[in-house]
């Protein structure tokens, strides 16, 4: 079951088009992320699924329905700027913002007090939001986004301006919120997070959709074959020079980088280390980065054009 | 719609909730009142500084005047002007007035002997009464008695009355007393507080659409609602708080006024005393005055202005409180540069204001009729000149294009609204403006 499904969605603003026919499907309860240079398209794809503006076609549904104007109430949407009343109290504005996503006042009332407990923040109920620090804006705009309990979640460069105690403090409640089932998009430009937190990703670059898929399958699909092995005592030539089973490409200290050539398996440049008769202290598969990853289509996709 | 009505609840409150509202709501009318019975107290509590004159009249004119607006007591001495002039002050007296023997024609001057000076209102008292006795005793010497002399005055006032149609073709008077000093009064107070208020609060919507565009919490609102429910719950709820000032305004202006005329016990005259220190008018003519405007305020058809006043009131807020909305969604990160936006909203205000008098000058050329038909204007010069009594037929299409024209403008700003307020960077140009109101949402 798909918590979101893209199919040829288009948005065009006078002469430029921002989603140039995009698809992608979301699987429920994962951690999904959204990459993108900028300027790809990922703001005004997000604005389309939390319904801000519409697509010019193209089909979207969240959670099996055609998008319609009930769906926010299900959708939590932070945007990368700080989205709050400078001058408004906290208590009194997240009550509003979670009202306006159709919260009774009692609602409202019970799930506020359970966050504020849970993020430390019962002092800031009277506080101005300009009163407070960026990070601690950051927190409060957290809340606002997921106290009406959405099945979806969007966050576009949470993370950013935040301390690393305050980073980790959101890291661990998105984690939560992942576990307890709530779908999360992720747009952003850090790569280590993706790393880090996303299951699967969709790449849109030029608002076309240019990669997507499982973190783990991505990543299989544009490794290099490459190995790293860390060893004891000297290297046999046997292995140095005409190695039919992998090239030694990078060595220092114990430590080699190889490539395994055509056809042959992981087990097999295993086995030719060990029957050489060096001491294997470790053995890792290189995978690429999701940013080596986004790097290399990019250029390929600007290189296709 | 009950997402309209809580962000109608929240533009109130967080409004009237502020400081600053409460601040000029009700100080307002306290220092409006205050600024005109401080004076009044003043002289009532401080005024034991009468002065007291001894007279020297070598005319014979005078006599102790009996009226006491004077703030000074006149005491008439046959002695010598030296010894008085040097013995005054042991006497008690503050000073010595000298009344020469008066010719038969030109100026009289008197002479006020004193170590202080005179105040300028008693200056004006002594010179007139003493003109005015002078003048009396010349009449006499002349032959004519006081009454003959008063017949001579006339005061010439103009009434205006007001003539009509009945339904079965006769003429009839219709009892109504036109002003023409009243309704030009109506007119430029209707006409100036529909100004204050457009301008003011308009200015208001605009600052706060570009405060949530700025903040981007307008993109968090916005997943919640329409565009279109944002804006008119601001304008719905920024009305409200307009109405409330208005409603508090009116209601202690009122209570103060009245507690302050019957506790102070003042009656027009002796107000006006306070207030014109040249004019010491008779307290039967300006009682008489006064009448005649009571009377003339009484007969206006107020149950036809004030209506009508509040349909404009309305019609012009809606259609210039939507125009700032407009505005405020189209201005770009450069607020200096945006400025001139906002200026094309308020051109059409502040040329109703200063073509206000012309309008009331001549309450029936073409200029005014025009302006008070077109919907921009006529907010601020119809009702300015309703006290004149146009044609109903130009009141009821004016009220048809108010009415067209305010569903109009809401619709128009509500189009560019949706789309300014997601756009970042650049000021909108009026043609990409165009375009979004055609634009597909």
């Amino acid at each position: 079951m798909n918590i979101l499904q893209l199919e040829h969605v288009v948005k065009t603003y006078g002469t430029y088009r921002a989603v140039n026919d995009v698809t992608f499907e979301i699987p429920k309860g994962v951690v999904f992320g959204m990459l993108g240079p900028n300027g790809a398209g990922k703001t005004s794809l997000i604005r389309i699924i939390t319904n801000i503006t519409k697509a010019d076609s193209g089909k979207i549904w969240l959670d099996g329905e055609p998008l319609n104007s009930r769906h926010p109430e299900q959708i939590g949407y932070m945007p990368e700027e700080r989205g709050l009343y400078k001058k408004m109290k906290v208590g009194e504005q997240l009550t509003y913002l979670a009202r306006l996503k159709g919260l009774t006042a009692a609602q409202a009332k019970e799930s506020l007090g359970y966050w504020f407990k849970r993020l430390d923040i019962v002092d800031w109920w009277e506080k101005k939001v300009d009163e407070l620090s960026k990070g601690m804006q950051q927190k409060v705009q957290f809340v606002s986004t997921v106290l009406h309990k959405p099945k979806l979640l969007i966050l576009d460069e949470p993370f950013s301006g935040l301390d690393p105690i305050n980073a980790q403090l959101i890291e661990s409640e998105i984690r939560e919120l992942a576990r307890q089932g709530t779908s999360i998009i992720f747009s952003t430009h850090r790569m280590e997070q993706v790393e880090e937190m996303c299951d699967h990703i969709v790449l849109i670059n030029k608002g076309k959709n240019v990669l997507e898929g499982e973190v783990k399958a991505v990543k299989q699909r544009f490794k290099e074959n490459l190995f790293r092995i860390e060893y004891e005592g000297s290297l046999p030539d046997s292995l140095t020079y005409d190695n039919p089973v992998f090239n030694i490409k990078n060595r220092e200290d114990h430590r080699m980088t190889v490539q395994m050539t055509d056809g042959t398996k992981t087990n097999d440049v295993l086995q030719k280390v060990i029957g050489s008769g060096v001491q294997v202290r470790s053995f890792n598969e290189i995978l690429p980065s999701i940013n080596e990853i986004f790097i290399r289509r990019v250029r390929e996709t600007i290189e296709s054009e | 719609m009950d997402k309209l009505w809580l962000i109608v609840q929240r533009e109130y409150m967080t409004r009237v909730k502020k400081k600053s509202f409460i601040l000029i709501t009700l100080l307002s009318p306290i220092i409006f009142v205050a600024v005109f019975t401080i004076p009044v107290l003043v002289t009532l509590f401080a005024g034991k500084e009468e002065k007291s004159i001894v007279v020297k009249d070598d005319s014979g004119v005078f006599v102790v005047p009996t009226d006491t607006s004077a703030r000074a007591t006149f005491t008439l001495s046959q002695a010598p002007l030296d010894s008085l002039k040097s013995s005054y002050k042991s006497k008690g007296y503050d000073g010595v007035l000298h009344i020469p023997v008066i010719p038969q024609s030109g100026e009289v001057r008197l002479n006020y002997f004193s170590e202080k000076q005179l105040s300028l209102s008693v200056v004006g008292y002594i010179s007139d009464k003493v003109a005015e006795l002078a003048e009396a005793r010349k009449i006499k010497d002349a032959g004519y008695s006081e009454a003959v002399m008063e017949n001579f005055k006339t005061d010439v006032e103009i009434d205006q009355e007001e003539l009509a149609f009945n339904k079965d073709g006769t003429l009839v008077q219709t009892g109504k007393k036109n002003s023409a000093e009243l309704a030009t009064a109506i007119g430029f107070i209707s006409g100036f507080i529909i100004y204050i208020v457009l301008i003011f609060y308009g200015a208001m919507i605009m600052r706060s659409v570009m405060e949530e565009k700025t903040s981007r919490i307008v993109e968090v609102i916005i997943s919640s609602v329409k565009p279109f429910q944002l804006m008119m719950g601001k304008i719905l709820g920024v009305s409200a708080v307009g109405l409330t000032q208005m409603v508090i305004w009116i209601a202690m202006t009122f209570t103060l006024t009245t507690v302050a005329t019957s506790f102070l016990n003042i009656d027009p005259a002796s107000m006006q005393g306070q207030m014109g220190p040249m004019q010491q008018p008779q307290p039967d003519v300006v009682a008489s005055q006064a009448g005649q405007v009571f009377e003339a305020i009484a007969s206006q058809n107020w149950g036809y202005i004030l209506p009508l006043f509040l349909f404009y009131f309305v019609g012009g807020y809606f259609i210039y409180s939507s125009l700032f909305a407009a505005v405020g969604a189209s201005m770009g990160d450069d607020q200096g540069e945006s400025q001139s936006l906002s200026l094309v909203a308020m051109a059409p205000i502040i040329l109703s204001i200063i073509l206000i008098s012309p309008v009331i000058e001549n309450p029936t050329s073409s200029l005014a009729r025009w302006m008070s038909i077109f919907p921009l204007f006529s907010p601020v010069i119809m009702p300015a000149r309703l006290a004149f009594e146009p044609p109903l037929w130009e009141v009821v299409v004016s009220m048809l294009v108010l009415a067209g024209s305010g569903v109009f403008f809401i619709w128009l700003a509500g189009r560019i609204y949706r789309v300014g307020i997601l756009l970042y960077g650049k000021k909108a140009t009026l043609g990409e403006m165009l375009k979004w109101t055609f634009s597909k949402e």
